[in-house]
């Protein structure tokens, strides 16, 4: 049977603060872009594959503030939806799934307390627990990278690779990888990253930071991702979806029509 | 048209509602017997695990309500665990009793693909459905559900597990991962079942369920 290319799916990134779409350069120097739903709903239309909305401030004040943005997003958008940021217990989940997300993506409550892997995916599956780790580089770790947390402020102690291969064994169902280096400057992505981490687990990984144009998404795909995360290329309407997805195919990688 | 969607505590159900509620359709979201047996459609959706999937049925007496209505030709539609749960029986985390209304079974997808790789596992991908095999390539949907999906039009996939109907005629589509053929929708008489979840896969999964329901389009 006819194998075909590796295909992946093109996933907009909607970091919001309050109620805002926000965007920085390496997680830092926040500017207000508008309303995230207004976006969420022009890239759906425009052919995106999954909306993944982070709570940017969550972490800092204990609670995800999504509810809302969420709700309204899954009235008029079918897609699937994954929400992270200042989630930390089997109960905040239950709460943002019973919104209409289908999935969550979980950092800092992870790194303190590797279980809430483990419960998150006994109660809703592994399908449903996304781990993020914000990967910077560093020369004291065995990989050449360690976990972040609070958006890139926070050192984990933990090697990026070691971190994924275990948050895998706790049930996670993918991975949500993202440079803490390449965030926001459109640049190209770290690529020994990605080679690193796809290579290291089994489940699907999400690749973040540093897209800047369709070839960018070539070379991730290339590398080893399953999905890329977009944000500024898209935020700034630099590319839309469609045009995004017609470089990608020119790129010889697949991607839904 | 009233649609009866099975709540078994399982699930974001939101999506499902909205997405019928979008052509239209009056809701009736329940985990109550009587309401089952009183449904004209019947949805059962669902994420996680099969066995947690049947006992939250089985805990609600909901087991023998929708095997007599599928019995009486009631459309069902199961989505994703809800597709896996009309099957005879899976092997996750042991092996488990399913409602048993598609002959067949339900296996864990290989962790290699067709040629010897490892592949990834949960299957998570926008993937395209083609007619099973026995079926006309070009009409194969006709008369069904999927009859306004054109073969090649892609669905957002979800799973780890996969069903394995017992016989080709309860196959109606497939999509193709790792070079193999996974099952995509099954049916037996009234019943349906699809792998994927049309209440995520955009425009093509909404006309999926609007034909399921025989509503309007909007």
């Amino acid at each position: 049977m006819e194998k075909g290319h590796k295909k992946i799916r093109l996933i907009a990134r909607l970091d919001v603060k309050d109620e805002n779409l926000v965007k920085g350069i390496q997680l830092e120097g926040l500017r207000k872009l508008g309303d995230p739903n207004a976006f969420a709903r022009r890239y759906y239309e425009e052919g995106i594959d999954e909306l993944l909305y982070i709570d940017i401030v969550a972490s800092l004040y204990n609670r995800n503030n999504l509810s809302g943005i969420v709700r309204r997003t899954v009235d008029e958008v079918y897609i699937p939806v994954c929400v992270g940021g200042g989630l930390r217990s089997v109960e905040d989940v239950r709460a943002i799934l019973s919104m209409g997300a289908d999935k969550v993506a979980v950092n800092t409550a992870a790194v303190k307390r590797p279980e809430l892997i483990t419960e998150i995916a006994k109660a809703f599956g592994s399908q449903c627990m996304v781990l993020s780790i914000q990967a910077k580089r560093s020369h004291s770790m065995p990989s050449g990278w360690e976990a972040y947390y609070d958006n890139g402020r926070a050192h984990s102690g933990y090697d990026v690779v070691e971190w994924a291969k275990r948050g895998q064994e706790l049930g996670a169902g993918e991975i949500l990888l993202t440079s803490v280096d390449c965030e926001g400057l459109r640049d190209g992505m770290d690529l020994d990253l990605i080679r690193a981490v796809t290579g290291a687990v089994t489940v699907p990984v999400i690749c973040g930071g540093g897209v800047g144009c369709g070839d960018d998404i070539v070379d991730a795909a290339e590398a080893g991702a399953d999905a890329v995360a977009c944000a500024s290329v898209l935020h700034y309407g630099q590319e839309t979806v469609q045009e995004l997805k017609e470089e990608i195919r020119a790129g010889g990688v697949e991607v839904r029509a | 048209m009233k649609v009866t969607i099975i709540d078994y505590g399982l699930s974001n159900l939101l999506s499902v509602q909205h997405a019928f509620a979008h052509f239209g359709a009056e809701i009736c979201l329940t985990n109550r017997p009587e309401d089952v047996l009183a449904a004209q459609l019947l949805v059962l959706p669902g994420v996680g695990a099969f066995r947690d999937g049947m006992a939250g049925l089985e805990r609600l007496g909901l087991i023998e309500p929708i095997r007599q209505k599928a019995g009486e030709g009631t459309p069902l539609l199961g989505i994703c665990l809800g597709m896996q749960m009309l099957f005879d029986e899976s092997e996750e985390f042991g092996v488990h009793k399913g409602l048993g209304l598609i002959p067949g079974r339900v296996v864990r997808i290989p962790d290699k693909d067709a040629d010897g790789n490892p592949q990834r596992v949960p299957h998570i991908s926008w993937q395209g459905l083609i007619p099973a095999e026995h079926r006309d390539q070009e009409t194969g949907f006709a008369g069904t559900a999927l009859e306004g999906v054109k073969p090649g039009q892609e669905c957002y996939f979800i799973h780890s597990y996969e069903a394995k109907p017992a016989a080709p005629e309860y196959r109606l589509a497939d999509t193709v991962y790792g070079g193999r053929r996974i099952c995509a929708a099954a049916m037996c008489g009234s019943v349906l079942g699809v792998q994927f979840h049309p209440e995520k896969s955009g425009p093509v999964g909404l006309e999926i369920l609007r034909a399921f329901a025989k509503l309007p389009k909007a």
